[in-house]
């Protein structure tokens, strides 16, 4: 196409939530290179105020169906940093499976159904009913096998209720882990055939140096549920911290809030989390990581669906090892959280603020709340992953378009979509508070 | 017979609803056999403009720009399926209409705020005619397919119009009330076994209210367990907020 390029994609499908591409490039310069966002407002942080802190939890799993319990886990964090309660070891044993199960979840979703089409060279997975049957029965498989171990261990995975301040209202039986075991044991010979399909794909070619930022720790483990906040700039910071790192700025063509920190832009979510923290992958997940040619990391933007298969081997087999700690030590049912609309009445509140810092699917999630003394929200804060990594893909976008230029139309929309996809974009919970009128649209 | 062309739509949502399909596994690929599906955004590149059979609407009405676009949805459809809270009864999206609009936008965008246009959120039947509804935040999956037949058949669905309690009672749980908390299965519509109390928790409301609620024999128990009206009015606004725009609906 060469020196003019006008791409207008409205409604960009396959993704979650909606967003729009819009370059212009005019004699050779890049004039317009945005991705808009225009999801209807839904104003979780105004709504939250006057609201019991006890609440919050239930109402910002709203937020996103696929992250529900990413945004549990990262509510109640926060609330029990505000209110100042320490959970449990066995609390964080089965929040931490929770965890995995929606890493793994929302990773399969978004290889299968979001991004292997693409490189398929298909619109959907629908025509791959038919062309690549196993594959998409394979898929659905291994979603449900997910959506069923959530089921047992919270009541369901879209919105989950056992999960609250505190701990769990219900906790499995002994018959409940060894059917969730069975479920996950079954998974490994899909996930293997899941690997061997990502390593026949071919990914476009195309590096950027991007800041990368991720949970990091001192100890062992792969951070996802609890750690300081960390970049490949070598920025470290405790999570109460958040808003330096984040640093939300507003841009006309999308209020989806932008964030910056060493750089222009940074990234967030598997990727980052690899590039971060991939020495501390249990050991089936760093040989899929070297088989994958990720050990070293990347810098192509395009490898975060690769970097997301290879959680997806860490999630199954840490969850595993969860489970079966958990039938060894047996579980203590005392620890049962008795909940209500007076729930006031069994755990005490008091004012206070508190920020919770969660590894979520695409990336790291904060919620921030500073309550009254009754326990009643006065200040609500969420930042997601989505909104951090907006910046980001635009400055991908800007790099790559001088690259591809030569090609058609077509060609550079897909190259352009399938870009913003590996980002695995959740637009409709960075669209929490999101525009509708567009300042600067081009029609 | 051709399959019937079936799309999906989503408005202010958190596209949960949609999710729980995506999660019957293979099963789906059975249902799949029966219908058409000529639209799913998030799912598919493919796009579709002609008229639809069955629309299957998820999310709530809350923009000047969404009315036009649920109209049209309408006008081009055959059947129309509110699907979820969202759609069904405005669901958690109605919270913000407690609050005054131009309050809640600066709240968030702060100085920015005159950028965004926003309206009170209503459910899709507060806008257009509504031929089935799928209750729940989110839908319980076999209800869903019970509409799905109902549709593929013809004949109409009835919503349940009793309590929550009757199910949770069938199921054998101890009343959250017995247990010394506040639930609102009284005043809820049943549809989803008692889900939530199933699993330890009390219910929300999140099917909406039954059409005739017990209110005098609800406030009984609120004062006899010590809670402020004000309390319990607050909870059922979590869902229920949108209520108010339409008392019937
Ligand atoms: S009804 Fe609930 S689960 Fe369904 S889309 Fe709305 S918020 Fe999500
Ligand atoms: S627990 Fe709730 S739904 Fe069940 S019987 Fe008691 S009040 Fe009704
Ligand atoms: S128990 Fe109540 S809140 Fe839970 S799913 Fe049923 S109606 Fe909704």
């Amino acid at each position: 196409m060469g020196e003019n390029i006008k791409i207008n994609i409205q409604h960009l499908t396959r993704v979650e939530g909606h967003g729009n591409i819009v370059v212009d490039l005019k004699d050779g310069t890049l004039k317009t290179c945005n991705l808009e966002i225009v999801e209807a407002p839904r104003f979780f942080e105004g709504m939250l105020r006057g609201r019991s802190i006890f609440e919050a939890q239930h109402i910002t799993s709203r937020i996103c169906g696929i992250c529900a319990c990413g945004h549990t886990l990262a509510s109640i964090q926060a609330a029990e940093d505000a209110l100042g309660i320490t959970p449990s070891p066995q609390t964080i044993k089965l929040r931490k499976l929770l965890l995995h199960m929606e890493i793994l979840d929302s990773h399969i979703l978004h290889i299968y159904l979001l991004a292997v089409p693409d490189l398929l060279g298909v619109k959907s997975f629908m025509p791959l009913i038919d062309t690549h049957n196993a594959v998409v029965r394979r898929a659905l498989r291994l979603k449900k096998a997910c959506n069923d171990v959530c089921n047992i261990l919270v009541g369901r995975h879209v919105h989950p209720i056992r999960a609250t301040i505190g701990g769990f209202t219900k906790l499995p039986t002994d018959y409940d882990l060894d059917l969730m075991l069975k479920q996950l044991t079954d998974l490994h010979e899909d996930l293997d055939e899941t690997i061997e399909l990502i390593s026949t794909l071919e990914f476009p070619q195309f590096q950027r140096e991007s800041e990368f930022v991720a949970l990091v720790s001192d100890n062992g483990e792969y951070p996802l549920l609890s750690g300081n906040i960390g970049s490949t700039n070598g920025v470290r910071m405790n999570k109460s911290d958040y808003k330096k790192i984040t640093n939300e700025y507003i841009v006309p063509h999308s209020s989806a809030k932008f964030t910056r920190l060493s750089q222009d832009s940074y990234a967030v979510g598997a990727l980052a989390r690899l590039n971060l923290n991939c020495g501390k992958l249990n050991p089936k997940a760093k040989e899929t990581a070297e088989k994958l040619n990720l050990a070293n990391g990347s810098n192509n933007p395009f490898l975060n669906t690769v970097a997301q298969a290879v959680e997806c081997v860490h999630c199954l087999n840490d969850g595993i090892k969860i489970i079966e700690e958990l039938k060894a030590t047996g579980i203590d049912y005392k620890e049962e959280i008795l909940v209500g609309a007076n729930e006031t009445s069994t755990i005490t509140v008091k004012s206070g603020k508190g920020v919770g810092a969660v590894e979520v699917p695409r990336g790291v999630l904060f919620h921030a709340y500073e309550t009254d003394e009754t326990g009643r929200i006065l200040n609500a804060d969420i930042i997601v992953p989505t909104g951090q990594n907006l910046a980001n893909i635009e400055a991908d976008m800007r790099a790559l378009i001088p690259t591809i230029r030569h090609k058609s139309e077509e060609e550079i929309t897909l190259a352009l979509e399938m870009l913003v996809r590996a980002y695995d974009p959740c637009i409709s919970c960075s669209a929490h508070f999101l525009d509708v009128k567009f300042v600067n649209r081009r029609r | 017979m051709a399959r019937p062309k079936v799309a999906f739509f989503d408005f202010s949502c958190c596209e949960g609803c949609q999710l729980q399909i995506a999660n019957f596994g293979e099963p789906l690929l059975d249902i799949l056999k029966l219908i058409e599906v000529v639209e799913f955004r998030e799912v598919m590149s493919e796009k579709y403009a002609g008229t639809l059979d069955v629309a299957i609407i998820e999310g709530s009405i809350n923009t000047t720009h969404a009315i036009e676009r649920i109209k049209g949805i309408r006008d081009r459809s055959k059947v129309l399926i509110a699907m979820g809270s969202c759609a069904t009864i405005g669901g958690v999206n109605g919270i913000k209409n407690a609050f005054p609009l131009n309050d809640i936008a600066e709240y968030v965008y702060g100085g920015d705020s005159e950028y965004f246009e926003s309206i009170q959120t209503m459910s899709v039947h507060q806008v257009v005619k509504v031929d089935y509804f799928v209750h729940g935040c989110p839908i319980y999956p076999p209800e869903f397919v019970a509409v799905l037949k109902a549709v593929l058949m013809a004949v109409p669905y009835d919503v349940p119009d009793y309590p929550v309690c009757v199910e949770c009672k069938l199921n054998g749980n101890v009343c959250m009330y017995d247990r010394g908390v506040t639930c609102l299965g009284p005043v809820t519509r049943a549809g989803c076994n008692a889900w939530c109390i199933g699993n330890g928790n009390i219910c929300y409301g999140c099917r909406g209210m039954v059409s005739n609620p017990n209110e005098k024999g609800s406030i009984d128990v609120i004062r006899r367990y010590g809670l402020s009206m004000e309390h319990i009015i607050n909870k059922l606004e979590m869902y229920n907020k949108c209520r108010e725009l339409n008392p019937h609906g």
